[in-house]
């Protein structure tokens, strides 16, 4: 018990058999069914856990804002020797902000945007600190200047449609951190943020835990995020900690079959893409039932009859503790390779690009600008450039990944291609036909060769349509078969996409996520498409529910021979899934190559500073990983900057780049080609090479 | 499902249910039995559609079984007080008052549910159309939708009573055409969400027409909010209807409505022939507060739609 007493005396926060209910209509969710944890003085704690886990929940309860209906109705949250659980509202509020501070995710909605960010930091401060109002502007200067805001003293005046998503995450944390709050809970910090500025982010807010001497509960669904991040981890499982160890040890010495499944199932950036990746089958169970046993049993394939029976508790010494009654071993918790070793099946070969055959698409010069418009009578007043001057070819049956951040243009191109967006110059030839020349009538009839497939599954079906008519609908549009052909079709496409025929009787609310994303790829196949543009098609998921179907989307692949166009922020992913990587920045395509090429030799300084940023969910790595810069917010589309467009963010950046906008060439071999003048990997044949963008990409033969 | 169950089930249900390889989905209860649920949850709801099926029948069983002559004066029975012969008394020209509400009630409620009707279709088929298209085409409708809100609908129903010989169609049209603008607002606005809407992406990108587009997709997703505003336009019709009516442009007799009916009665205010004047107004007030109460409900109960509960 004295390691107990230990606890005791230098945690800052004590969470002891928590208990948090959330009432509905008909059903009582148990969010949080008996968590115990302690954060102790200057200590980050992790908290992961997929949605639904009680992850946010915990943080909720603790500072008292829990949703309509949620109470917590057991168990002790200790803070400085307070139970927040018993503490009346009066005394709560105090708490909050003074005593703990909190930043959450998405800094679009919970800064109030008829306020100046000015306003939103002094209301704290003296709120909790009554000092008089210049006291506290002057208080508020000081927090920017400290989390890293430029220009401060003017951007006190801003509102905050006028800042950047990172500079609103910033003033958040500025916000929070405004009456010294010994205790900051940060609820996924930088999931709505893009990769290089969620490593900004996250770097701030450690810098600031260690200067300001607080605690941080950082709570995220990000593996890696918490592995480069948190001293001590906890995995929460449908309300439960299921594991809790250091960082280190959580990540060398799993435990838990759930974590262990968690960790194999992500796919790395640094690792090739022949293998199927292993996901957790079946679906997170139903927190409104009883439950009997371990809840993960279902899914484990480690489970016996005993763990649907009995209760595992949290065993383990102080370091490292599991609940689980088959714990994973020594030597299949170390690494990640044993899971691995479960689930590895070769894979087809890539096509590869020595393959001579006619290209299935070819994108040449695509330009689109949106107009800016100002008044009632839409007087223009600039243009966004959308994507300016992209061009690159596919062959049949490969996979071209399209990755960059928000604004890069990457969605856009992906409608111009599936002809949802016409583009304003340029032309994109499928198959031989140009789509930008046909009419509106030639245009419907072509859709069927291409199709796209949606980030968000709940918004890309019709909720007041049942699945059975939802699929139907592409054939009778398109004028294909007859009602007995129609449903057999669909029978079978539901088969392929992992559902069972009783989907059909379904509306698209009734269905998980996952289930609703195996659906848009069931619609899409309807029509037996050639090529897919798939945008972000698992970026809404859970990381367990994300592996099944990215493995769905290769095997969909080679079952339906299809050419796959993925677009997605999230560089492994893409790694996963692609042949052949396209990066883009701005508008642009500033590197294009195979994936061993780009992600092994970046040639932009863009590519290799989105590498390093990506967080890597092993705390040896991913803390010993060197730092590639890129620094700042990313320009407006509105006013490019001149010459080449990263520079304003690059490390190289050099004279020569302000004035001349640099053409792609090749830098290693013909077919990985950089848009850079100084490349990080230079080779003559790159200087030799160079020649106008529309010749070494539309010349496949040289 | 029950509290304890034997591990051996328990492996036989995990295996079933794991036999797709997504899962199953979760057979939820309806959209319309939870909107139902919600509904018959709130009493004023359950006390509105009580006192409109009350009237229902007063109105159109009433008069099988209360039979009286509405057509042919009888000036022996004029001003009569309530008596066990005339329940309500009878009126200036000697009609049953009571047999009289009842047919009064039936042009009342036959044109407002019909006005409102008229009104709703066409005003969402028009929004949705405006909403959908964009551009001028939704300049223009809706600059049209503008001009007909500019003028007060009482001067425009004045005028038109007084240009055309008011019949029951004829105050059909008239109130549907002073109505249908408010659900043509309400629907381009909820066209124009819809319209960026993935799923809508998604059926335009299988090659499907607008039409298709706007009555598959748009429409059925605009059913909510519409059955609201019909309700309520249900009672603002009933009140336009009485309001015409009080002024004397309603249907001339020997037609009857409540708003006429009041009318009469206000002549004999001073007189204490109280049956004249407080059972039109009641019914007028009692029907439209009930509808009032359903479209109150109704649109709580339409907010819940897509939740999960």
């Amino acid at each position: 018990m004295t390691e107990a007493q230990r606890v005791e005396c230098t945690s800052l926060l004590r969470v002891d058999g928590l208990k948090t209910e959330i009432r509905q209509r008909h059903a009582t969710i148990r969010a949080i069914d008996g968590v115990s944890f302690s954060v102790a003085q200057g200590e980050t704690v992790g908290l992961v856990g997929e949605s639904g886990s009680g992850k946010t929940m915990t943080g909720l309860s603790i500072i008292g804002l829990l949703p309509p209906g949620g109470r917590v109705v057991g168990g002790r949250i200790l803070f400085l020797g307070q139970d927040l659980a018993r503490l009346p509202a009066r005394a709560m509020r105090a708490v909050r902000g003074s005593g703990i501070g909190v930043v959450f995710q998405d800094p679009m909605t919970s800064l109030n945007p008829c306020m100046t960010i000015g306003d939103q930091i002094v209301e704290p401060i003296r709120a909790h600190r009554e000092s008089d109002r210049k006291a506290a502007r002057r208080r508020a200067l000081e927090l920017l200047d400290l989390v890293g805001v430029p220009q401060a003293k003017e951007r006190l005046k801003d509102y905050p449609h006028q800042l950047s998503g990172g500079l609103r995450q910033r003033v958040m944390i500025a916000i929070a951190l405004s009456c010294d709050p010994k205790l900051l809970i940060a609820d996924e910090p930088t999931t709505a943020l893009d990769v290089t500025i969620q490593s900004e982010i996250l770097e701030l807010l450690g810098r600031l835990k260690a200067a300001l001497s607080m605690s941080m509960l950082l709570i995220t669904h990000d593996l890696g995020v918490i592995a480069g991040h948190a001293d001590r981890v906890i995995v929460m499982y449908a309300g439960r900690i299921v594991e809790e160890a250091n960082a280190s040890e959580l990540f060398a010495q799993t435990r838990h079959p759930y974590t262990g499944a968690l960790l194999a199932s992500i796919p790395e950036v640094d690792e090739g893409t022949d293998r199927v990746l292993y996901s957790i089958p079946g679906v997170p169970p139903d927190l409104s039932q009883d439950r009997q046993g371990c809840a993960f049993a279902p899914r484990c394939d480690r489970a016996t009859g005993r763990c649907e029976v009995d209760d595992p508790q949290l065993e383990g010494c102080a370091d490292h503790s599991a609940a689980c009654f088959n714990p994973l071993t020594t030597e299949e918790g170390s690494g990640r390779s044993p899971m691995h070793a479960v689930a590895v099946e070769p894979r087809r070969p890539p096509p590869s690009s020595a393959d001579k055959r006619a290209p299935l698409l070819v994108v040449d010069h695509v330009v689109k600008t949106y107009p800016v418009t100002t008044g009632v009578l839409r007087r223009r007043i600039g243009a966004v450039n959308a994507v300016s001057d992209v061009s690159f070819t596919m062959t049949q049956g490969e996979t071209l990944g399209l990755v960059g951040e928000s604004g890069c243009g990457k969605t856009t191109l992906g409608k111009m291609i599936v002809a949802l967006e016409r583009p304003d110059a340029g032309s994109i030839v499928f198959d031989g036909i140009d789509l930008t020349k046909q009419s509106n009538r030639a245009t419907r009839t072509m859709r069927r060769n291409f199709q796209l497939i949606f980030q968000d599954p709940y918004s890309s079906l019709d909720p007041r349509m049942r699945v059975g008519p939802a699929l139907r609908e592409p054939m009778v549009i398109n004028a294909i078969g007859n009602g007995v052909s129609r449903d057999r079709r669909i029978t079978e496409l539901l088969g392929d996409v992992g559902l069972s025929k009783e989907a059909v009787r379904y509306y698209p609310h009734e269905f998980s996520g996952g289930q609703r994303q195996r659906i848009g790829f069931a619609r899409a196949l309807t029509l037996s498409p050639r090529l897919i543009v798939a945008d972000e098609p698992v970026s809404a998921l859970d990381v367990s529910i994300r592996s099944q179907l990215l493995n769905l989307i290769k095997r969909l692949q080679e079952a339906h021979e299809l050419t796959y166009l993925v677009i997605s922020h999230d560089l492994s992913v893409v790694r996963y899934l692609a042949d052949r990587i396209g990066v883009m920045y701005l508008g642009k395509l500033v590197e294009i190559g195979t994936c061993e090429q780009v992600y092994g030799r970046p040639a932009h300084p863009y590519t290799a500073g989105l590498l390093a940023a990506v967080p890597i969910p092993d705390p040896a790595r991913e803390r010993a990983k060197r730092r590639i810069p890129v620094n700042g917010e990313l320009p407006s589309a509105r006013n490019p900057p001149s010459g080449c467009r990263f520079r304003t963010r690059c490390p190289r950046a050099q004279e020569r780049c302000t004035v001349e906008e640099p053409v792609l060439q090749a830098v290693s071999g013909t077919d990985h080609q950089a848009a850079c003048h100084f490349p990080l990997v230079a080779t003559d044949v790159g200087k030799s090479a160079q020649r106008d963008g529309s010749r070494a990409f539309g010349s496949d033969g040289a | 499902m029950a509290t304890t169950r034997d591990p051996l089930a328990t492996r036989a249900l995990v295996e079933r249910t794991a036999a797709p390889e997504g899962g199953e989905a979760v057979a939820s209860r309806g959209i319309w039995r939870v909107i139902l649920d919600v509904f018959l949850q709130n009493r004023l709801a359950v006390v509105g559609v009580g006192i409109v099926v009350f009237f229902l029948l007063f109105c159109f069983v009433g008069p099988l079984i209360y039979r009286t002559t509405q057509v042919v004066t009888n000036l022996t029975l004029i001003h009569l007080a309530p008596s066990s012969q005339h329940l309500l008394g009878t009126d200036a020209d000697g009609y049953d008052e009571l047999g009289r509400l009842m047919v009064g009630g039936q042009t009342s409620l036959e044109v407002g549910l019909a006005a409102a009707v008229v009104a709703t279709l066409w005003g969402t088929l028009w929004g949705a159309v405006a909403g959908f298209v964009g551009g001028a085409v939704d300049a223009v409708m809706m600059r049209i939708v503008d001009s007909v809100l500019a003028i007060p609908p009482i001067f425009l129903l004045l005028f038109l009573a007084t240009a055309f010989t008011p019949s029951v169609s004829m105050l059909i049209f008239v109130v549907a055409f002073v109505s249908w603008v408010i659900p043509a607002r309400l629907v381009r606005g909820e066209s124009l969400s819809l319209r960026s809407r993935d799923f809508i992406l998604a059926v335009r990108g299988m090659g499907s027409r607008d039409r298709r587009l706007v009555l598959r997709h748009i429409l059925p997703n605009a059913v909510g909010p519409m059955i609201v505003y019909a309700t309520f336009a249900v009672a603002d019709a009933i009140l336009l209807v009485a309001a015409l009516s009080f002024l004397g442009l309603g249907i001339p007799p020997p037609a009857a409505n409540w708003g006429e009916m009041l009318s009469n009665g206000l002549n004999y205010i001073a007189d204490g022939w109280w049956w004249l004047v407080y059972p039109a107004g009641l019914c007028i007030v009692l029907v439209v507060v009930a509808f009032n109460f359903i479209g109150d409900a109704l649109r709580d109960a339409v907010e819940v739609r897509l939740q999960r509960r």
